[in-house]
């Protein structure tokens, strides 16, 4: 295959795991503790993200020769800014409830580091298909923490998946209490620094002597 | 091409900006209808489920004009206004008024502020029964929050609510536009005897102050929402106090 050669592939799988975002670069954690309250907002979330790495990545590495290097933050800027509207825009026509409950946090994309990050480190020096693939497989990580953070706070916290109940009627009437805590900031914290300590110990090359 | 000197610097910015701006501008022209109906069918959906009718985007336009049988707005000594489109009324101008109100408390500014207020009422009919709704607005804990609540032919007793919020936190104050939240509100009296009491909303339950005829449950973790909430409540039933008076009289000579 042509289109995946093996250092794209590389590109698109390594922020998975070794390189992930959130758990190995420390990125992006503040809408990794805002939206992950209930799945389906952080799925979309994920989306969103996903969307605008893959595609301001595509846009900045097409423009990286023309761009002047002293405006070259602005530059990048602009062009998050402007996706970021636009798939808020396409999220408020579209699909009004989520981004109802999405709220601030579509808008506050454009804070999120990935996106900075992945323009400065990689789609500036590349060319636009890997800058593609790069944008994507770092959504695709950063998507990967969000969606497993909140289907355990969804589910410890209000007893659902999707909005759906998973936690029979029977246990609440027996006694069983959702889990107050895990739905406030702090215990996302504390599952995201879980989900980093079990990586760890799992992978060799993340081991620190 | 030297892509660091100034001309460049400045023509390559420039250009960079009008083009943004003409693809954002064009999305937002293009998707404005869409997401207008969806403002708009939010609206009638929300009214609705205030009465407990369940709707959804396909069918709340339909079941709007089915339900709601007349809607006018009325000042705040309960007069009927004429020629003024309850549905169009703008509820953040008026629910600005109202907080401010409540924070002048009595005084000369207040009493001008209230001469000017609308107040949209939506009547609704469903299976015989006559319900008044009432839109409300208020300040939340980061942004507005709005619903509207229904009261049943006696003008006492709450028959629904539905409250929405534009950034509440979620999972927290957001939870107040859950259908679990609202359904405490169905049964309870907004009146004491004579006076208007409105609705607390407790910190904890509501069944351990001992306040079930005007008590609702907090939400835990969403306090300052729950009692903006609250206040919300209170302030805008407030400024139908007149109205609810005379209705209330009237309903009292037909019997």
């Amino acid at each position: 295959m042509s289109l995946f050669s093996s250092k794209d592939l590389k590109q698109l799988t390594n922020p998975l795991n070794l390189e992930n975002p959130v758990t190995v670069q420390i990125l992006g954690i503040c809408s990794a503790l805002a939206v992950t309250v209930q799945v389906e907002p952080a799925v979309v979330m994920s989306i969103s993200v996903t969307a605008v790495t893959a595609f301001s990545n595509l846009i900045i590495s097409l423009l990286r020769n023309t761009i002047p290097s002293r405006i070259r933050i602005i530059v990048q800027l602009v062009v998050i800014a402007a996706l970021v509207i636009i798939v808020d825009q396409i999220l408020k026509a579209y699909n009004y409830e989520v981004s109802k409950q999405l709220s601030v946090f579509v808008g506050l994309i454009i804070t999120n580091c990935i996106l900075m990050g992945r323009l400065e480190a990689f789609a500036l020096g590349n060319k636009p298909w890997p800058s593609f693939l790069d944008g994507l497989g770092n959504g695709a990580g950063y998507s990967m923490i969000l969606i497993m953070v909140a289907i355990v706070r969804e589910f410890f916290g209000s007893g659902s998946i999707w909005g759906i109940k998973l936690i029979p009627q029977a246990f609440y009437d027996m006694g069983y209490v959702n889990n107050g805590i895990i739905i406030l900031p702090p215990m996302a914290l504390i599952l995201l620094g879980i989900i980093i300590w079990v990586q760890r110990i799992r992978t060799k090359e993340l081991m620190e002597a | 091409m030297n892509t660091n000197s100034n001309l460049y610097t400045f023509i390559y910015a420039s250009v960079l900006v009008i083009l943004v701006a003409a693809g954002l501008a064009f999305t937002a022209i293009q998707l404005k209808p869409l997401q207008d109906k969806n403002i708009r069918i939010e609206k009638m959906s929300n009214i609705l489920s205030s009465a407990n009718i369940e709707s959804n985007a396909q069918d709340a336009e339909e079941k709007f004009k089915q339900y709601i049988t007349s809607s006018y707005a009325v000042n705040t000594k309960g007069e009927k206004l004429e020629g003024v489109d309850a549905f169009t009324i703008d509820m953040v101008k008026v629910g600005k008024a109202i907080g401010k109100i409540a924070e002048l408390g009595e005084s000369k500014e207040a009493e001008s502020l209230k001469a000017e207020l609308q107040l949209p009422v939506f009547e609704c009919t469903k299976e015989g029964q006559m319900f008044v709704i009432f839109p409300l607005r208020g300040k939340g804990l980061w942004g507005p929050i709005w619903g509207y609540i229904s009261l049943e032919s006696d003008y006492n007793t709450i028959f629904g609510a539905s409250f929405d919020h534009k950034g509440e936190t979620p999972g927290l104050g957001a939870e107040i536009s859950t259908k679990e939240f609202q359904a405490q509100f169905v049964g309870k009296k907004i009146y004491e005897g004579e006076d208007l009491v409105s609705i607390t909303v407790h910190k904890g339950s509501a069944k351990a102050a001992g306040d079930l005829n005007h008590g609702v449950d907090g939400i835990s973790g969403g306090t300052i929402t729950s009692k903006a909430l609250e206040a919300m409540v209170r302030d805008c039933l407030h400024g139908y106090e007149s109205f609810l008076t005379i209705k209330k009289s009237e309903t009292a000579k037909t019997e």
